[in-house]
């Protein structure tokens, strides 16, 4: 794919690097309850990625969703260009240059990625939409972003990373003086990160000024100019990227010092838990793959967004469908396909101890618009110290789920109150905990730190630590290197739908992960 | 709350406050009702009088028992316009058994009973097929309950020719009916009791936990081990269940078996549960509400009533107001996510 000469088609207005695009003075959001934003002050300078951190809740969202015209503000003004401005809507914002790439999407499930791009803007010849102008300008926009996309394909069957391209190649539709990016990454591979970041380098060149959350340290020393740190919706610090070690943002961000954001686990292999034997699923997203996890153990099973290891996960817990294989848990077989063995089942496995911890805890994992409590106990009500035969017991599920609350620093600490009202880092929190009121042996845990602060990464690590030195088996899919690197005793890595490689803490380097990541044939 | 006491707010912007709260968390009903009794009560001579109060809360029963069956199946997030003829099946099946039964003599409590059997079986069976349908097949619900309306109106008509049916022993009307204890009509009672089962049920039991969890987010349910399809099921049987219920006191108040009774109850029941709170796409609403919503719907009914307004304007009047609480509960779900921040 040949290297594109400029991001967009039209020649680049006088915009000279340094001059300040936008300006945000003592900015305030009072939401019914929370000050969400306490006079901020921001600026933008053409030319420059300036990250937002702070930890989920410290209002980075709150800030940028303000920029693009979601909310207005309750105090402070906004300055374009030196003028002073109100932005009344989303579509007010666009006109002004803002264009942003959000964490949710705005894509239609059922529409094609052609009409998704153009979707509100479209192309037309009288009242007759002109789609041989759009086909060619969709085809354009893609291949000058360089995405492996089809743009005739309904978003609905495209995976997450690529509807994150989608949703990136709207705003690179059009020619904006601001871009604001989300997350960006959350759910692209290196590769696509790669690809996006050198996009970022040249729309930079141009003289485009970038607003860019993220929760990843590498990201910021990658394509950051400027860092302004954010907490609980107050100004902490902006400061050059030169200036930010680790160290110093972990501290900006959380109010503490963190010694080490990996904790030293105790590796103590026992009895094996989980043996799966040339195991095949529907469609071969896994393909005779073989792997094992014994007690007292973390092992990792890595690899990029569609390598199969989620599939193979889930699979476990009887939520794919098998073609061929084995599968023994703890001692009994549970899968035989020759013998025409299958006792797999959520609440089957569930009762034999393996617990699966889904990746996207808004669709599969919590119920969003209840409370702690209710979400907690959901996969135990069944249990004695829920329930009776009859009713439920109340006061012990607020007690049990309270210690559970408390043991995982939920914040704020109160079971009563809806997950909606909670930061994506604590609703984390909240998943983990639904594992811990059982009996597990087995945690399979599906990319628990997407989307996740440093503070709640930390929580969750110790989280796991104490598990598997407690005497639990952790089986860790992820696509996060650091965490492969450092925090697993041994790691599985998967290349589309096949086991490559299997490694020993001793043996896990960046290159040797990545080696399998991507391995031989150097496709798109 | 905390917070907002920092900023020092004026009263009228903490007033301003608690009016969202109030708005965000119990839904339009409150103001519904505060509006509507102010108007009745300045228009109308005796609306306030207690044997018109006494006679909107008997005629609530019947509304109250659908739009409880009404919000559970809402709960997980499906619909059911079937209720309407469960009261029309239940109606000639518990009729036409009674006086196939009792033979005139003493044995008018066997033959009430097994009248009142025959009609839940047949209730409730309407609900089993809709269950089996929704849960089992998949087909959506609306789909699903619709097409069985008319399946059963049309079953209900076969059996009936479309004539009444009479000649149910006195004592059926004059307990279930007409009856009265402490000075009570017995159909209140009836009420209050399934209103206190209902919501046991709903917050004090597993399966009214799951009906919440089902119609929140399926997957996560799914995931926590909960058996999705058999909850879904069941949700249906219930719904029919208590409506037939509604609907044996319904024949019993007539004194007759009619195939054509019920029509109203599939739209009122699901302006009741909106008009309470509860989300069309599942997973809220609470019962006290849904409760005060079908009160308030037979209470605008009989005011009106007293304002000698037509019924087919009271149709029209009904429509409007389900349609403002839709649009209201859009609102609140906005709210609500400024309110997540």
């Amino acid at each position: 794919m040949a290297e594109p000469s400029a991001v967009f088609d039209e020649s680049p207005e006088p915009q000279s690097s340094g001059d300040t695009l936008l300006r945000l003075e003592n900015l305030s959001k009072q939401f019914p309850g929370t000050l969400a934003l306490d006079r901020v002050n921001f600026d933008v300078q053409a030319g420059e990625v300036h990250v937002l951190f702070g930890e989920n809740g410290a209002g980075k969202s709150t800030l940028i969703q303000i920029v693009a015209g979601v909310h207005r503000p309750s105090g402070g003004t906004i300055h374009l260009r030196g003028e002073q401005i109100n932005i009344h809507s989303v579509h007010h914002a666009r006109q002004l240059g803002v264009s942003a790439v959000f964490q949710e999407f705005s894509l239609v499930p059922h529409l094609t990625v052609e009409e998704n791009l153009f979707l509100g803007d479209e192309l037309t010849r009288g009242p007759i939409l002109n789609k041989r102008a759009l086909a060619r300008q969709a085809r354009e926009t893609l291949d000058r972003l360089g995405f492996p996309l089809r743009p005739r394909d309904e978003v609905m069957y495209l995976s997450r990373a690529e509807q994150q391209m989608v949703e990136i190649a709207k705003a690179f539709r059009t020619r904006p003086n601001i871009m604001i990016f989300d997350e960006p990454t959350a759910s692209l591979t290196e590769r696509e990160t790669d690809r996006l970041f050198s996009l970022i380098e040249q729309i930079k060149a141009e003289g485009i000024g970038i607003i860019y959350i993220t929760h990843r340290m590498n990201e910021i020393k990658r394509i950051g100019d400027r860092i302004t740190v954010l907490r609980d919706g107050v100004h902490i610090d902006t400061i050059p990227v030169e200036e930010a070690t680790d160290q110093k943002l972990v501290e900006l961000m959380t109010g503490r010092v963190i010694e080490q954001i990996f904790p030293d686990i105790k590796r103590n292999p026992a009895e094996t838990l989980l043996e799966v034997e040339n195991l095949v699923t529907a469609k071969h997203f896994v393909n005779d793959v073989s792997i094992n996890v014994r007690r007292g153990e973390v092992v990792g099973l890595a690899g990029l967004v569609g390598s199969g290891k989620s599939d193979l996960g889930r699979a476990c817990f009887g939520l794919e469908r098998i073609m061929a294989g084995k599968i023994t848990f703890d001692g009994d077989v549970v899968y035989d396909r020759a013998k025409h063995v299958n006792k797999l089942g959520t609440r089957r496995m569930l009762d034999r101890g393996l617990y699966y911890l889904p990746s996207d805890r808004r669709q599969e994992g919590l119920v969003m618009m209840q409370n702690v409590r209710e979400n907690v106990s959901l996969p135990s009500l069944g249990l004695g110290k829920f329930s009776n035969r009859l009713f439920l017991r109340r006061n012990n599920e607020r007690k049990v789920v309270r210690d559970i609350a408390q043991k995982l620093d939920l914040m704020p600490l109160n079971i009563e109150r809806d997950l909606e009202h909670f930061s994506g880092g604590n609703q984390q929190k909240v998943l983990v905990g639904k594992s811990l009121v059982r009996d597990v042996k087995l945690f399979v845990f599906d990319e628990p730190t997407v989307g996740v602060d440093v503070g709640a990464r930390v929580a969750i690590y110790e989280f796991i630590r104490d598990l598997c030195e407690a005497g639990a088996g952790v089986l860790l899919i992820s696509s996060d290197l650091p965490e492969i690197l450092h925090l697993v005793h041994r790691t599985y890595v998967m290349y589309r739908g096949e086991l490559r490689a299997e490694l020993d803490q001793s043996e896990i380097s960046e290159e040797t992960v990545l080696h399998h990541f991507f391995e031989k044939e150097d496709e798109a | 709350m905390a917070d907002v006491a920092q900023q020092r707010p004026t009263a009228l912007e903490r007033a301003e406050y608690f009016a969202t709260l109030i708005f965000v968390r119990a839904g339009v009903l409150p103001w519904f009702l505060i509006i509507a009794i102010i108007v009745f009560a300045i228009t109308t001579d005796n609306f306030f009088s207690g044997r018109n109060l006494m006679q909107v809360a008997r005629q609530s029963t019947y509304l109250i028992m659908v739009s409880m069956g009404q919000m559970v199946v809402l709960l997980t997030a499906g619909l059911d316009l079937s209720v309407g003829v469960m009261f029309a099946l239940v109606s000639v099946i518990t009729s036409m058994t009674m006086v196939g039964v009792w033979d005139g003599g003493e044995a008018t409590t066997a033959a009430i009973l097994i009248g009142c059997l025959a009609g839940f079986g047949a209730g409730t069976g309407i609900g089993v097929v809709n269950g089996i349908g929704v849960a089992v097949f998949r087909v959506p619900p609306f789909m699903m309950t619709l097409a069985m309306s008319s399946i059963v109106f049309g079953i209900a008509l076969m059996i009936t020719g479309g004539t009444p049916i009479y000649g149910m022993p006195d004592n059926f009307a004059n307990v279930l009916g007409y009856g009265r204890g402490i000075g009570v009509p017995i159909p209140i009672w009836i009420t209050i009791g399934f209103i206190i089962l209902m919501y046991v049920f709903l917050n004090w039991t597993r399966m009214g936990r799951y009906l919440y969890a089902l119609g929140g987010n399926l997957k996560a349910s799914q995931l926590s081990g909960i058996s999705t399809r058999f909850y879904l099921f069941m949700a249906y049987v219930v719904t029919a269940a208590i409506t037939t219920i509604g609907a044996i006191m319904l024949t019993a108040r007539l004194e007759s078996g009619e195939g054509n009774i019920g029509k109203e109850y599939p739209l009122l029941s699901i302006a009741a549960c909106v008009i309470g709170g509860v989300s069309l796409f599942g997973g809220t609403g609470r019962l006290p509400n849904v409760v005060l919503g079908a009160i308030f719907i037979i209470l605008v009914q009989n005011g009106m009533n007293l304002l000698r307004i037509s019924s087919y304007m009271q149709l029209v009047v009904i429509g409007i107001l389900l349609i403002l609480a839709v649009i209201a509960d859009n609102y609140r779900q906005k709210l609500l996510l400024m309110l997540r921040d």
